[in-house]
């Protein structure tokens, strides 16, 4: 087992080396030079050029600087952005709790309405119900989020004014310093009355809007994994002894159906990140995505290496401990492969 | 004519008396697939929206960029507005059923960009990694897992940011991200029949390597992929759309749904019409392509159908 999960691990090396090859590659292919982009175009002295590209370590062979780069990563630094002047990993961990926030709150929502739907639409298999759920997952599926999050503001902000339009907090009546960088945490913290409420609503939209695609394929996966599970003997034999309905599918059905529930919820991470980047644009949400967005507008690439570099080091740490999780639940992989 | 095909396709077997006729592949497919009345109807509203995007020119009213200033953010037909522009028009006079129309073109054809170099490419690399083995397979595989391991938006977002915004750009972002789906597929499928003994004779018959890799084995796995590549379609369509929401795929003033959703944000309170059809044009285009795969998954994969 602990051999079994070292040689997973170990696996993982080769993409992070690889990961980091990308974006050191991608970044030099980009076009316009990075002195260009700091000294503006009117042109320097050759002597303060070559002293630049010394500083930036641009005059050492390619395989140097990638080592380099390599060796900063390992050491906690993902370059300095070139616009703010802060290092990206600074600028990261202040913008990360914002998008953790948000996917948390997202996943929540999909979770706390697929599971129950699936399961009933698994139960009352072939029913209104039933039809429904799959219709709205299919929906769901599909939907253009960035549209869907433009439509809410539209008909709960503008229309009915239940709702903020955009950001995080309410910072005219409220102010606080961040503690834990989690507004509804950080509002309680700060006793200010109906400080909670505010963030509260800031985060109902876009957490619909970025849990859409999660609910959808949350609702499908309980329901497929549900009534394969219905249809075993064991769940069978449960009917037979006369088990209450609820106690067969709550108790004896619904435990084995959300193995494959819980890893497929483990394997939205990546899903979570990439609709973040929609979601905080249209939200305007101080992330991470909208954070990245605008690094590209602002050609500030040191900014995106290191975000692109550390977002998906995070979803390939998510994915690799639920892939451990699976395997320590389910013992049937382990001898598989 | 099914049937017909199916005669001229095989000469070589006499028709036997006495033992009815199977029914051609393709009869035996529509008679699955027109089971499911969802699949029908996606397929359906496909063909509708492959026409209009088909005959553009002659379907839309107007051009999709020709301005009419004196007729800026007119209200819909059955909000208020005339005929002549039975959608309305946007920000700058612009007519938005004419640009729907247009942008339909646009969208289908990344779909079906993305999905022809995906499957071309998947099929070379699956088959590639499968027949060939050792460093190749190992090389492909792990490449594969690193494209995975990036969110797709973001991976989509780096790619653009390189080769610089624009529609064709736009096909290759995408086309990378969904590229490893297709690999893995083949890959797949072709190992599970390379253990098969039809392979086997084939190699003691002395079949070339190339001719076993696409005659012999690759029509046995067209089945999963030919369904891969139908829902590979809407994925397309959606990751494209939201490129250019974000400003990174098609530039203005191409009729991109995406880009005319980006550019409509602004006029949410003034003229919602705006916002809300190109965004429902995405939603229908995307749950009929979704409808019609689900439907060709029943019908050629009934491993894989939906309990």
């Amino acid at each position: 087992m602990f051999r079994f999960f070292l040689r997973r691990v170990a696996l993982t090396l080769p993409t992070f080396v690889a990961l980091m090859f990308v974006t050191f590659v991608a970044v030099r292919l980009v076009p316009g030079d990075p002195i260009e982009a700091r000294t503006g175009e009117r042109g320097i002295a050759p002597e303060r050029l070559a002293q630049l590209r010394h500083e930036l370590g641009l005059d050492q062979p390619v395989w140097r600087q990638f080592l380099d780069y390599a060796n900063g990563i390992v050491h906690g630094d993902f370059g300095v952005s070139i616009v703010t002047k802060t290092p990206v990993l600074q600028e990261f961990a202040v913008l990360f709790p914002a998008t953790l926030e948000l996917a948390f709150c997202a996943l929540i929502f999909a979770v706390v309405l697929g599971i129950p739907a699936g399961v009933l639409a698994a139960v009352k298999r072939g029913s209104v119900f039933d039809h429904a759920v799959m219709t709205v997952a299919l929906t769901g599926y599909s939907m253009p989020i960035f549209w869907w999050g433009l439509l809410l503001i539209m008909f709960m902000s503008e229309y009915l004014g239940l709702t903020p339009v955009s950001g995080r907090m309410d910072l005219i009546n409220y102010y606080f310093e961040p503690v834990t960088g989690f507004m509804l945490i950080d509002s309680i913290l700060s006793g200010q009355e109906g400080a909670f409420g505010a963030a509260a609503a800031h985060l109902v939209l876009p957490s619909i809007v970025l849990g859409t695609i999660p609910l959808a394929v949350i609702a499908r996966m309980t329901r497929s994994s549900m009534l394969e599970v219905l249809g075993e003997d064991y769940v069978r034999t449960a009917r037979a002894k006369g088990l209450s309905p609820l106690r067969v599918v709550g108790l004896h059905a619904l435990r084995n159906a959300l193995i494959p529930v819980v890893t497929v919820i483990g394997l939205q991470t990546g899903t979570l990140l990439a609709g973040a980047v929609l979601t905080e644009t249209i939200f305007a949400w101080p992330g991470v995505g909208k954070w990245l967005i605008e690094s590209i507008a602002r050609r500030d690439y040191p900014a995106l290496q290191g975000g692109i570099m550390l977002i998906s080091g995070i979803v390939i740490v998510v994915n690799l401990i639920v892939d451990l999780t699976y395997v320590a639940i389910n013992p049937r992989i382990r001898h598989g492969g | 004519m099914a049937d017909d095909q199916a005669l001229a396709l095989s000469p070589a077997v006499p028709p036997v008396e006495g033992v009815p006729a199977e029914a051609s592949p393709l009869r035996a497919f529509w008679s699955a697939f027109s089971e499911n009345r969802g699949a029908v109807l996606g397929l359906a509203v496909v063909v509708f929206i492959a026409l209009l995007a088909l005959f553009a020119p002659f379907v839309a009213p107007h051009s999709p960029i020709e301005q009419f200033r004196q007729h800026v953010q007119q209200p819909p037909v059955w909000a208020g507005g005339t005929w002549a522009f039975p959608f309305g028009t946007d920000a700058v006079g612009r007519d938005v059923l004419s640009r729907l129309i247009y942008g339909a073109r646009i969208s289908l054809g990344i779909g079906l960009s993305v999905m022809l170099v995906s499957v071309v490419v998947g099929i070379v690399l699956g088959l590639a990694s499968a027949f060939l083995r050792g460093i190749v397979e190992v090389v492909v595989m792990r490449v594969m897992d690193l494209v995975v391991a990036i969110p797709s938006l973001v991976l989509a977002i780096l790619v653009v940011a390189v080769l610089g915004p624009s529609l064709l750009n736009t096909i290759v972002a995408v086309t990378v991200v969904y590229l490893p789906r297709y690999v893995r597929l083949v890959r797949a499928a072709a190992l599970a029949e390379l253990s098969k003994e039809y392979v086997i004779a084939a190699q003691v018959a002395g079949v070339g390597r190339l001719r076993l890799m696409f005659v012999t084995v690759l029509p046995n796995c067209l089945a999963p992929l030919i369904v891969q590549a139908a829902l590979g379609i809407s994925d397309a369509i959606l990751e494209a759309a939201a490129l250019g929401f974000l400003g990174l795929g098609a530039q203005p003033p191409t009729p991109e749904w995406g880009a005319m959703l980006a550019d409509s944000r602004e006029f949410i309170r003034a003229a919602p019409w705006i916002v809300t059809l190109p965004g429902l044009a995405i939603l229908v285009t995307v749950v009929a392509i979704n409808l019609m795969g689900d439907g060709l998954r029943d019908a050629l994969d009934p491993k894989l159908r939906r309990s």
